[in-house]
């Protein structure tokens, strides 16, 4: 048994000695391998009497398995420690920057495109869109808007070379003509927005030959100017994201509605520059009407049997606004440092439910 | 419009202030522009006498002024030339605040002599450019009066703006009678009543129109003035002309602008003696001419009105007069001219001759057609009140045009239309007050309107006209009614999808421009495009002018000035039409993309680098993929347009039609715009990606059944021509068995060293999947064999030995 308790210590020993894998290993062949002095004792074991065989057997079994999990354990020590190690020389600087991934940006006036599309949808409105390049039936005659009229002098319009019928093409100088190709074609009810480009020959500090509009219209039964003002207050609050927002409706003139109004937004001009909502002055943003019954008319509707209203709104307008930007020029510069600045993380769309405002 | 707040109550009895008016004005309709209040800002400056103007000791250009300013006697440096002794003139005290040359002023010294005070000039108040000299005032001028009070400038001017179809309101009476309707006041009368002439007029008019043409003049009287005296008009005249911005010229002229702005008639004076006989209004003959009073010559055409004697024209009807037989000051008789014309026929005229006048403006706009009566009337009480002389009898031509119509308005309508209880009575009051005759009762009513709306033609006009006038802010706001308690989507699939393209590309880092639709004519020719057809006619410069065919060289363009201020590495993309001809249908929405320089800034993982043709055709794939296009069945061909680089692009087809384009710009395109970094793009034609089939049945996807076999992936080296494309031998590898082959890809391709001149090494991985059973190597070998026949049989392809 000394043998036994000899071997058993000098193993555990140099087991807990090893300093290496392949020095543990040297341990295991010593004591495990085929030559080793475990395998040693274990072959003592038929010189012995049967009862003393088995005693020692036990023992010297007892004695292996002590030494398998010593080396196990050993072996675990040293392979974390060998990893440890490693991972040690693999350290590399996190602090450097990722790998450049630019996130693009979405232009002002699409995301306020947007966002009136939240809102106006919540009112019940779909989307229509139109052509740039219009006839002057569209753009003006059916809007009530005679050759001649005076207003049609004010639109500065764009126009194309004439056909060999002499009728040229204009590009169109609001949305309003998509009022006309709806009613034209969808019998009433009728709730449409439509946003988009439109055109006039002016280029200066407040005006670009090119611009964008949004035009409503609502054609039905019972529509009239108190819902003209419920709609346009209600939109202007929710766009502006100001609930007490002062909205005034003024006389005006279009010649496609009838009355029309100008409607205006309260402000206060104070030493941070503008702000929206309260205060004691007034901002142009929209003008708007009851639909004129010869425009229903002109499109197939019976002004006896129908009746709404029309708006129509300047997109850069309510864009610069609400997101402070303060000169229009730029929106189509394409100047990258101001798109990136005034732009809008594509990721965030505007929606009732997760807010409206950039 | 201008107009002062005195004027205004010549035509308005009212007891309210400037503010009311104005507030009440804009919520008419006549929206305030601007109150020029100038007796707030001069407030200060009152009439003085110089008792003793002697040379300053210590300056030769100084005057010592002893100054009485009707209060104290002090002493002022003046270096004005013509300060002098006994003088009247406008005085500022020390503190006033002088706003020609916005200081206000200190007691000073000056050269040794104290001055308390300043003589002023017109400049120093903002009167005019005039700085020659001190203001010289007569010699009655109170001292110690304002001076605003006596120079008759404390009348407040205001300024609205008049939409086009109230040119009743281009004369004062008319914004008065809109505010009396509104209650804030009462509508003076307006003596229009006749004056009874004392002689026959020699001269008469003929209107000479060719049959058919009658309407271009329907109506004109006149009136013929004898030994009337022209000189300055008087000075309350002069104050309210100079006021609303009209130069005083003379008193006969001076009355016609009076008139013109007083009521919105515009008149015209000729001196009778330089007209011989009668008075023709005709259509002009073509190449006629005359000098206009604006000094300028004019020539008309056969659409043109004017008038003239036998000798021909001297007056372009209703828009300016000629100088020939205009007033002057030495004028002893006068003819008046008070005519309506066709609205249409002025503007026109006027627009081809671009001469604008205030006459125009009112003509063009519409007059009352009974006004060429009173008006000759009024004026007729003005001139013998100012010039004297005797008047003859009224000579008229015309018919005149009928304006009386009878408008059926319901009182029912007046709250289906405008949500607004507005009882009859009060209803039928406002359109009285604004001059409406209105009969009939409740749903029956008959309204009239004056000759001087000739805007109003129906029911609506009217109900407008009652809903002004008792104010909009009556109307009570009523929430839109939702047709659906949860709403639907506001957008259509086709333009949702354009959204999903739009946030796609700015999530692949892309900034998002909006550009013009219009653009130069040679790049647009360069871009296939300058159709004349939609070449504009006015374009606003020659970058401007005509409609793009391609959205890529706007961004292109905004690539170059990027880097002009140094903003390198561009990604820009626009969503945006294009335009191929000028109908509906050639509107097309296409989506751009453009990178110039690098993927990205430079850092140390040096993971950026030149854009590429594959950056242009991942940015057209992701979109595409975002919009839900069937990507996986997208073809490519190499056939881009020749902005592109002809090695280097393609397009991408779904069966026949061309999905999209992209690819490295070509050289030659970015020499001509000077723009020295390489540059890819792609253009993406949405309209042309077809919608999804509707589903029927709901929206449930089809059943996922995963297999539970273990896929198995093979690679393979084909060694190919270098003309066979990737995507012929991915494809033919794909096909080899469509049950069991699930993906494939290309992981190298190789040229040179080992592999002949004109061949390359593809090598690709195949991933096969079994459904059935675990694949056996027989399975595989079995695989890899119909593949290997697939790339020979398509692509002549060899396995790479």
């Amino acid at each position: 048994m000394d043998a036994l308790d000899d071997i058993r210590t000098r193993t555990l020993a140099a087991i807990d000695a090893a300093a290496d894998p392949a020095a543990l290993d040297a341990v295991r062949v010593a004591a495990l391998g085929k030559k080793g002095d475990v395998t040693g004792l274990m072959k003592t074991l038929g010189g012995l009497d049967p009862d003393a065989r088995r005693s020692f057997g036990q023992a010297v079994n007892q004695l292996k398995d002590e030494v398998s999990a010593a080396l196990d354990g050993r072996r675990k020590v040293l392979d974390a420690a060998a990893l440890d190690q490693r991972l040690m020389a693999e350290k590399i600087d996190v602090t450097k920057p990722v790998r450049p991934e630019t996130t693009g940006r979405v232009h002002p006036i699409s995301r306020t495109i947007d966002e009136l599309t939240a809102i106006f949808a919540e009112m019940g409105f779909s989307v229509v869109e139109g052509p740039d390049i219009e006839s002057d039936f569209y753009n003006f005659t059916a809007l009530n808007i005679p050759d001649d009229h005076p207003a049609r002098q004010e639109h500065d319009t764009f126009y194309l070379p004439p056909d060999a019928e002499g009728r040229r093409k204009v590009l169109r100088t609001h949305t309003s003509p998509v009022q006309v190709r709806t009613m034209e074609k969808v019998t009433p009810p009728i709730r449409i927005i439509v946003p988009g480009r439109t055109f006039r020959s002016d280029h200066d500090a407040t005006h670009s030959p090119m611009f964008h509009q949004v035009e409503g219209l609502v054609i039905d039964k019972a529509t009239h100017m108190g819902h003209l003002k419920g709609c346009l207050i209600d939109f202007c609050r929710a766009f502006f994201d100001v609930d007490d927002l002062p909205v005034r409706f003024r006389p005006s003139y279009f010649p496609f509605t009838e009355p029309s109004a100008e409607v205006d937004i309260g402000c206060s001009r104070g030493p941070e520059g503008l702000k929206i909502g309260g205060g004691e002055d007034w901002l142009e943003i929209l003008g708007s009407g009851m639909v004129h019954p010869r425009v229903l008319q002109n499109c197939g509707i019976d002004p006896n049997e129908y009746q709404g209203f029309a708006f129509g709104m300047g997109i850069e307008r309510i864009t610069m606004l609400k997101y402070g930007i303060p000169d229009l020029r730029p929106f189509y510069d394409s100047d990258l440092r101001w798109l990136r600045h005034y732009g809008f993380l594509p990721l965030h769309v505007p929606t009732i439910a997760g807010g409206l405002n950039g | 419009m201008k107009f002062t707040l005195s004027w205004l109550k010549e035509h308005l009895d009212t007891s309210a202030g400037l503010t009311e008016i104005t507030d009440a004005l804009t919520m008419l309709g006549l929206e305030l522009e601007g109150v020029e209040d100038r007796a707030a800002a001069l407030a200060d400056f009152t009439i003085a006498h110089v008792v003793e103007a002697k040379p300053h000791p210590n300056a030769d250009r100084l005057r010592l002024c002893l100054v009485d300013t009707g209060q104290e006697t002090l002493q002022v440096v003046c270096g004005a030339p013509n300060a002098r002794t006994g003088m009247k003139g406008v005085f500022a005290a020390a503190g006033t605040y002088i706003p020609g040359t916005e200081m206000t002023l200190k007691p000073g010294n000056i050269r040794g002599e104290a001055s308390n005070g300043m003589l002023c000039s017109e400049r120093e108040l903002m009167l005019s450019d005039d700085h020659d000299g001190i203001i010289d005032l007569p010699a009655d001028a109170p001292v110690g009066a304002r001076y605003v009070d006596y120079a008759g400038l404390s009348d407040p001017v205001i300024d609205i703006a008049i939409t086009p179809n109230r040119a009743d309101c281009l004369g004062v009476r008319g914004v008065a009678r809109d505010l009396a309707a509104a209650g804030l006041g009462t509508l003076k009368p307006l003596d229009t009543g006749p004056v009874t002439g004392d002689f026959d007029s020699p001269i008469r008019w003929r209107l000479e129109f060719a049959e058919g043409r009658e309407h271009l003049c329907p109506l004109v009287a006149g009136r013929y003035f004898r030994g009337v005296k022209n000189g300055p008009s008087p000075k309350w005249m002069q104050d309210r002309l100079i006021a609303v911005g009209l130069r005083p010229i003379s008193a006969l002229v001076d009355i016609t602008n009076y008139v013109m702005i007083d009521v919105g008639r515009p008149l015209h004076a000729y001196d009778a003696d330089k007209v011989d006989g009668d008075i023709i209004i005709r259509q002009a003959k073509p190449g006629e001419k005359y000098l206009a009073l604006n000094g300028r010559e004019y020539t008309f055409d056969p659409e043109m009105i004017v008038i003239g004697d036998q000798h021909g024209p001297d007056d372009l009807a209703g828009i300016m007069g000629g100088e020939k037989t205009g007033c002057g000051d030495d004028t002893t008789n006068m003819f008046l001219e008070v005519a309506v014309f066709d609205e249409t026929a002025i503007a026109a005229t006027g627009r081809k001759l671009n001469l604008q006048s205030d006459a125009r403006y009112r003509f063009e706009r519409g007059l009352d057609q009974t006004s060429p009566h009173w008006g000759t009337e009024l004026a007729t009480k003005l001139v013998l009140e100012i010039c004297g002389g005797s008047a003859s009898t009224v000579v008229v031509d015309g018919p005149g045009r009928p304006w009386q119509r009878q408008i059926p308005l319901r009182h029912s309508r007046i709250k289906a239309l405008c949500g607004v209880d507005i009882d009859a009575a009060a209803a039928r009051r406002i359109l009285a007050d604004l001059g409406f005759e209105v009969t009939g009762e409740g749903e029956a009513m008959t309204v009239a309107p004056p000759p001087w709306r000739g805007d109003i033609d129906g029911e609506a006009d009217l109900i407008e006209e009652i809903v002004r006038i008792n104010g909009f802010d009556k109307i009570e706001a009523v929430s839109m009614s939702r047709p659906h308690v949860i709403g639907r989507p506001a957008l259509s699939p086709t333009q949702r999808r354009v959204r999903a393209a739009r946030r796609a590309l700015a999530h692949r880092g892309m900034v998002e421009a909006l550009t013009f639709s219009f653009m130069p004519a040679d790049l647009a020719a360069r871009f296939g495009g300058d159709d004349p057809s939609l070449r504009l006619v006015n374009p606003i410069s020659s970058d401007l002018a005509t409609m793009r065919p391609s959205i890529l060289p706007n961004l292109l363009a905004a690539a170059d000035r990027n880097l002009n201020h140094s903003v390198g590495d561009i990604a820009l993309f626009e969503v945006g039409p294009q335009y191929a001809d000028d109908s509906p249908e050639g509107q097309a929405t296409v989506a751009a993309g453009l990178r110039v320089g690098d993927t990205g800034p430079r850092d140390w993982s040096a993971s950026s680098r030149p854009a590429d043709a594959f950056d242009a055709k991942a940015d057209a794939l992701a979109l595409l993929d975002a919009m839900g296009a069937p990507t996986g069945n997208l073809q490519v061909s190499m056939d881009a347009p020749d902005w592109y680089h002809p090695g280097r692009s393609g397009s991408l087809r779904l069966g026949p039609n061309v999905i999209a384009w992209f690819g490295e710009i070509h050289p030659a395109v970015l020499a001509d715009l000077d723009i020295k970094a390489g540059a890819v793009g792609c253009e993406v034609f949405l309209d042309r990606v077809p919608l999804p089939k509707a589903k029927r049945g709901g929206h449930g996807k089809p059943m996922l059944t995963p297999s539970p076999f273990q896929p198995v992936t093979r690679d393979f080296a084909f060694i190919v021509d270098r003309a066979v494309t990737a995507e012929s031998l991915l494809r033919a590898a794909k096909g080899a068995d469509k049950a069991l082959i699930t993906a494939v890809g290309l992981f190298d391709e190789y040229q040179g060293k080992g592999i002949a001149d004109d061949k390359k090494s593809l090598a690709i991985w195949v991933t096969l999947q079994p459904q059935a059973a675990t694949l056996t190597d027989d399975d595989i070998a079995a695989v890899s064999d119909k593949i290997v026949a697939a790339a020979a049989k398509n692509c002549d392809a060899v396995l790479r030995g």
